[in-house]
């Protein structure tokens, strides 16, 4: 593999790239759907939550889009099944501040090591930490919080629909 | 056409090209969003800054003046690089083509366009040439037409008579950005006027890699930008027929565009100046000019040569070493094309793909290319697409294909 790619295809990002967990849809309702786009490359995602007792009971994902967005949105439905609401808001938290990293660098004038946001606690990412690669690719940082900021506003709508 | 065009001697006019990017040497494969600028553009450019800059059209002084005059030299150069009959007054300097087809639009549509009025657009067009007619459409309770797409990835013209009737406005690119496509503009045109509709081209693509002559296109608005020809951002152009243009109402008010302002009210200059409210992009046009001048000194018919024997080199490298694992939306051959292939390979998406031939320095341009009734139309939501232009050479084409078989490993 060529230099630094290694950092941005870990071997857990291709493999949830080439077998999608949670793939497919979910009846809505009871599950709630939302849609999410990037505009500037034409990805696109849907998010399937069925959220049961504050709880995410179950979660599905459909669309399409690169490896990038593709496997985020796979390691995501993983790691939010089974959790309650509010630990998945604190998931998505965690997981858009690892990749706000390099954003901060970026005003910094893109130094090595420029200030970076918040520390980020990588071991409570789990596998999710395999998308910190990204960050040094910083065109690639919306198709990994595609599905992220997807599943956020899916659980804006429910918040506001009263479910959740 | 006095030879082929001398490769190496214009890559060393590029100091752009010079550089390494992860180790490779620099491959610019995406001349279709933008070109890269020859020295002398960028010294010409640098001159006026170190020599002459002031305010355009209202000093006396003598830097003033020769502002002045570098600023309309350029007017002039551009208007006979697409040869326009009356340059001092046809040729209106905007920010971008995108400015120009709204600038169209929001003049000469407002007051030309009217409820239930027809309005034809093709499935190739860029949203620079589909947006501004979606707004006033809107805005007018237009109708769209649509010239769809064939499946040879031309246009598909076979109903064109009955769409023309009754068109007010068609707007047509002359080739398309995702396709290379050259669309037959002089035969759509001709058949436009004859159903008593007013024509713009889409010049963005044709204009930097064609030779160009508006009055053999037929159209009568022509919108182009300078970045995609050698030239700096900041600036492009409308050229539209004098009659048509002196007729439009003026786009946006301000200093420039005035003769005079009264309490009540204000009357426009006359042209071109009418439609350049504001000081100008002086330093641009100047960058236009000198651009205008590289491509006339190579000669548009060498470039485009060049252009599609570097094409049908990539046609048949790609062909030969990747067969069917790589489709090329775009007509085959080389007739009525230019140097732009979108490139699908296996199942690997496009961002994946560009981002892999990045790290061998090789640049294209994976995504929707702003042409999403396009990629509908493809049935894709994006394509990598690698475009030539003349400081490409069978390297840049060899590397693409050795990065896309490194890129056919990783995604295996
Ligand atoms: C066919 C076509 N039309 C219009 C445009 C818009 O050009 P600009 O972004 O310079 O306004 C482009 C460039 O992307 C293009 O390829």
């Amino acid at each position: 593999m060529m230099t630094g790619l290694e950092d941005l295809y870990r071997e857990i990002i291709l493999d949830h790239y080439r077998s999608p967990r949670n793939r497919g849809e979910l009846p809505e309702p009871p599950a709630h759907r939302t849609e999410g786009f990037n505009p500037l490359c034409g990805d696109e995602v849907v998010v399937y939550v069925l959220v049961d007792a504050g709880t995410v009971a179950d979660i599905r994902i459909a669309g399409q889009g690169c490896s990038i967005s593709q496997s985020s949105a796979s390691l995501m439905s993983a790691a939010v099944k089974g959790k309650s609401v509010e630990q998945v808001r604190d998931l998505i938290r965690t997981f858009k501040s690892m990749m706000s990293i390099h954003e901060a660098r970026l005003e910094e004038g893109d130094g090595e090591d420029g200030a970076p946001g918040e520390p980020v606690d990588l071991d409570s990412l789990g596998e999710l930490a395999a998308l910190q690669g990204v960050v040094k690719f910083p065109v690639r940082i919306k198709c990994a919080t595609l599905s992220w900021n997807t599943l956020a506003q899916a659980l804006d709508e429910l918040e506001t629909a009263g479910v959740s | 056409m006095t030879g082929p065009l001398d490769v190496a001697a214009v890559k060393k006019d590029f100091p752009v090209l010079a550089q390494q990017v992860h180790g490779h040497r620099l491959v610019y494969l995406d001349s279709a969003a933008s070109s890269q600028h020859p020295q002398s553009v960028l010294d010409a450019m640098d001159d006026y800054y170190a020599t002459t800059h002031a305010n355009v059209h209202r000093g006396v002084y003598s830097l003033a003046e020769e502002a002045d005059r570098r600023y309309e030299a350029a007017r002039l150069a551009v208007g006979r690089f697409i040869g326009a009959p009356q340059p001092q007054e046809e040729v209106v300097f905007v920010k971008n083509a995108t400015e120009a087809i709204n600038m169209v639009a929001a003049t000469w549509g407002r007051a030309n366009l009217h409820p239930g009025d027809a309005v034809l657009l093709t499935d190739m067009e860029h949203h620079a040439n589909l947006v501004p007619w979606l707004m006033l459409a809107e805005e007018r309770d237009l109708e769209l037409r649509w010239v769809g797409l064939g499946d040879d990835y031309r246009l598909d013209l076979d109903d064109l008579d009955r769409l023309l009737d009754g068109v007010k406005l068609v707007a047509c690119t002359t080739m398309s950005n995702v396709l290379g496509t050259v669309t037959p503009f002089a035969a759509i045109a001709a058949a436009a006027h004859d159903a008593g509709a007013v024509v713009v081209a889409d010049g963005a693509q044709s204009v930097p890699h064609l030779a160009t002559d508006v009055g053999a296109l037929g159209c009568d608005f022509l919108a182009f930008s300078a970045h995609k020809m050698l030239g700096p951002t900041g600036i492009g152009v409308l050229w539209g027929k004098a009659e048509l243009l002196e007729a439009m109402p003026p786009f946006l008010g301000g200093g420039g565009m005035i003769r005079d302002v009264r309490r009540d009210g204000f009357s426009p200059n006359v042209l071109p100046w009418k439609f350049e409210a504001g000081t100008p992009p002086i330093a641009e046009a100047v960058g236009l000019a000198a651009a205008v001048h590289y491509l006339e000194a190579i000669g548009m018919d060498r470039v485009h040569g060049h252009e599609l024997s570097l094409l049908a080199y990539a046609q048949r490298i790609l062909a030969e070493r990747f067969g069917d694992d790589l489709h090329v939306f775009g007509p085959e051959g080389t007739e009525d094309r230019g140097g732009v292939l979108s490139l699908a390979y296996r199942d690997v998406h496009p961002h994946d793909l560009s981002q892999v031939l990045d790290q061998a320095g090789v640049c294209v341009r994976a995504g929707h290319h702003c042409a999403k009734p396009l990629m509908r139309r493809l049935g894709v939501p994006a394509t990598a697409r690698a475009s030539l232009y003349l400081y490409n050479e069978e390297s840049d084409v060899d590397a693409l294909a050795d990065a896309l078989e490194s890129a056919g490993r990783l995604f295996g």
